[in-house]
């Protein structure tokens, strides 16, 4: 066989194999969302390394120091680099909005998979959900903030509790379509247990409609919980999170716009990217799908 | 007849979750990290104070005792008592409610005709330049934070170009113009974002009705554009939107919660932050329970709207 023909081979054989995320990376609302989203990661990963200044170092002398060369976006009423602090911020609010979307997408999942199967489950599970969505998210996340403390940690579980819900009653909704499918009926007769149907069937089976969801959750997350800093329920001061660090910078907005402009358009490139994201796994991965988040 | 049961059997649905919002938010207290009595008091309170806030809300008594209580005073109407401002929590939510119920009246009067209007228009120009600008405006309406476009838009209209007051609300009895001008920056503020989420929905409802046989065979019967777009595909479209509208009321609140927070509008979002911050929980609690009633209150009359509107809902 000659070295083209192996290589051809090699080349086909690729082009089969992530057949999905080939047609995601033609998508052209998933790849800018996955250049913003990557950007932003890796800068929040390596926030060490692109600056040597600390995020909460005061220096008196340098307070309100417009975005120049030497302090890129300008200095707060501190004297603190809000470069340094929309950068360290990065890791905390990004960081909330991964583990919301984490734990959220697995309870939920838990939920909707275990109430689709066990049918007697489903009606307290379900009514449960009612009530917890009966709140707005947001208010469920204030109360609950508050009633846990000023903390990334109460932040995260207030969060995940307000985004439960709609998780699972998507999940629960796929669940219910795909126990009915002819194979799943196979299983069934030729003896497999509730559990295995569970995990060998209707969750892998979820998956497509659970990452277009905690995709989105991601881009609420990130939302909420600047929203919710912002309002001064969340991780406190002098942590930066880009939620408090425009709150901050809310006083002194017109002379000294700077402080709260940057975090602002942080917080909108990183939901704008999980949004694109999230558009385009559920154009790839369930074109069907609504929007219905 | 059948619909009657449906009805009815919707409506027994709503009694455990009405007694599940009055459990979660009576558990809500028992969260606070230590004892809640302590916790209310402030750590440097005398030991006369905690006592007395313990007695005061019950908390020396065993849970589920509190439980029933709390049930029991529900029942009777009885929303609890704020500390911080010597009112019940129910007379303390309805001087409020005027301003949160005008703000989202304004907001939706905004978001419904132009969410709804654009992504018809999206859906039914799929694929131009329209449907493209359309939906980048939609997709920047569900990713920017309001409370930030809140500030920038105060900049602009009320610092640089005064126009419109930067916060503060005007009661309707003080004139209609005054009261409008106080509301209608928080107002479009808010709509932002349901505008977006609206405009996303209902183009990719349009899409699904618009790609279906009896489009294409009204448009074979030679009915007008207008006619096979509006009166065909526009009405079906609405189905999953009415369904939605649940989902777009709970936007609106928990969005005016951060709104009136920015523009100093006497809500009742600013009443749960202000009543958090004076950790004053009884309020907190009670607020919430009050708004997670309407809400179930809200979904339960959409359901039924939706049972009669709808007639392939009835036959199911």
């Amino acid at each position: 066989m000659s070295e083209a023909a192996v290589a051809g081979g090699t080349r086909l054989a690729r082009r089969r194999r992530f057949p999905i995320l080939r047609r995601l990376l033609r998508h052209g609302s998933f790849r800018i969302g996955l250049v913003l989203v990557l950007v932003l990661v890796i800068a929040a990963l390596c926030a060490p390394l692109i600056t040597n200044v600390d995020p909460t170092a005061m220096r008196i002398r340098f307070r309100f120091r417009p975005p120049s060369q030497d302090f890129l976006f300008g200095t707060d009423m501190f004297g603190r680099s809000v470069f340094a602090r929309v950068l360290y911020g990065a890791r905390l609010s990004l960081w909330i909005g991964l583990a919301v979307a984490l734990l959220s997408g697995a309870v939920g999942a838990m939920i909707g998979v275990l109430s689709a199967q066990w049918r007697r489950l489903d009606g307290l599970m379900m009514r449960l959900m009612d009530a917890l969505a009966a709140f707005p998210a947001i208010v469920l996340a204030i109360g609950l903030g508050a009633a846990l403390g000023p903390a990334s940690g109460s932040l995260i579980i207030a969060l995940t509790m307000a985004y439960v819900p709609r998780t699972a009653r998507v999940l629960r909704a796929s669940a219910l379509v795909i126990r009915e499918l002819d194979y799943v009926e196979a299983a069934r007769v030729s003896g497999a247990g509730s559990l295995r149907i569970v995990l060998r069937h209707l969750l892998p089976n979820c998956m497509s409609p659970l990452l277009v969801q905690m995709t989105f959750v991601f881009a609420y997350a990130i939302l909420a919980e600047a929203a919710l800093s912002f309002i001064g329920i969340g991780p406190p001061p002098p942590a930066p999170s880009w939620g408090n660090i425009v709150a901050e910078g809310r006083d002194y907005a017109v002379e000294a716009w700077w402080i709260m402009l940057f975090p602002g358009i942080a917080i909108s490139l990183a939901a704008l990217g999980m949004n694109l994201l999230g558009d385009g796994l559920r154009d790839v991965l369930d074109p069907r799908m609504k929007i219905e988040t | 007849m059948r619909e009657l049961r449906r009805l009815s059997l919707r409506f027994l649905n709503a009694v455990p979750v009405i007694l599940l919002v009055a459990v979660l938010t009576f558990f809500l207290m028992h969260l606070l990290p230590g004892d809640p009595a302590v916790v209310i008091a402030g750590q440097d309170a005398s030991p006369q104070a905690v006592a007395r806030i313990r007695t005061q809300l019950g908390l020396d008594r065993p849970l589920p005792e509190q439980l029933l209580v709390w049930l029991a005073n529900l029942a009777r109407g009885n929303f609890g008592t704020s500390l911080a401002l010597n009112q019940s929590v129910l007379a303390a939510v309805l001087d409020r409610l005027p301003v949160t119920l005008s703000l989202a009246a304004i907001s939706l009067a905004i978001t419904v005709p132009l969410g709804i209007g654009a992504g018809v228009i999206a859906g039914y120009k799929r694929n131009t330049w329209i449907d493209q600008s359309v939906m980048v405006i939609a997709l920047l309406g569900v990713s920017l934070p309001g409370f930030w476009i809140a500030i920038l838009s105060v900049i602009l209209f009320s610092v640089q170009l005064k126009w419109l007051p930067s916060g503060g609300y005007v009661p309707l009895a003080q004139g209609a113009w005054p009261w409008f001008a106080s509301l209608i920056q928080p107002a479009v503020v808010l709509a932002l974002f349901q505008i977006g989420f609206l405009a996303r929905m209902t183009r990719s409802a349009m899409l699904d009705v618009l790609d279906q046989d009896f489009i294409r065979a009204a448009r074979a019967r030679g009915v007008s554009e207008w006619s096979a777009v509006i009166k065909h595909a526009f009405r079906n479209t609405l189905i999953p939107v009415v369904t939605a509208a649940g989902i777009i009321l709970s936007l609106l609140i928990g969005g005016s919660v951060i709104v009136e927070q920015v523009f100093a509008l006497p809500g009742i979002g600013r009443l749960i932050v202000q009543a958090i911050l004076a950790r004053d929980y009884p309020l907190v609690q009670g607020t919430m329970l009050l708004l997670g009633f309407a809400f179930v209150a809200i979904n339960l009359l959409l359901d039924i709207v939706y049972l009669l509107v709808d007639p392939r809902v009835r036959y199911e």
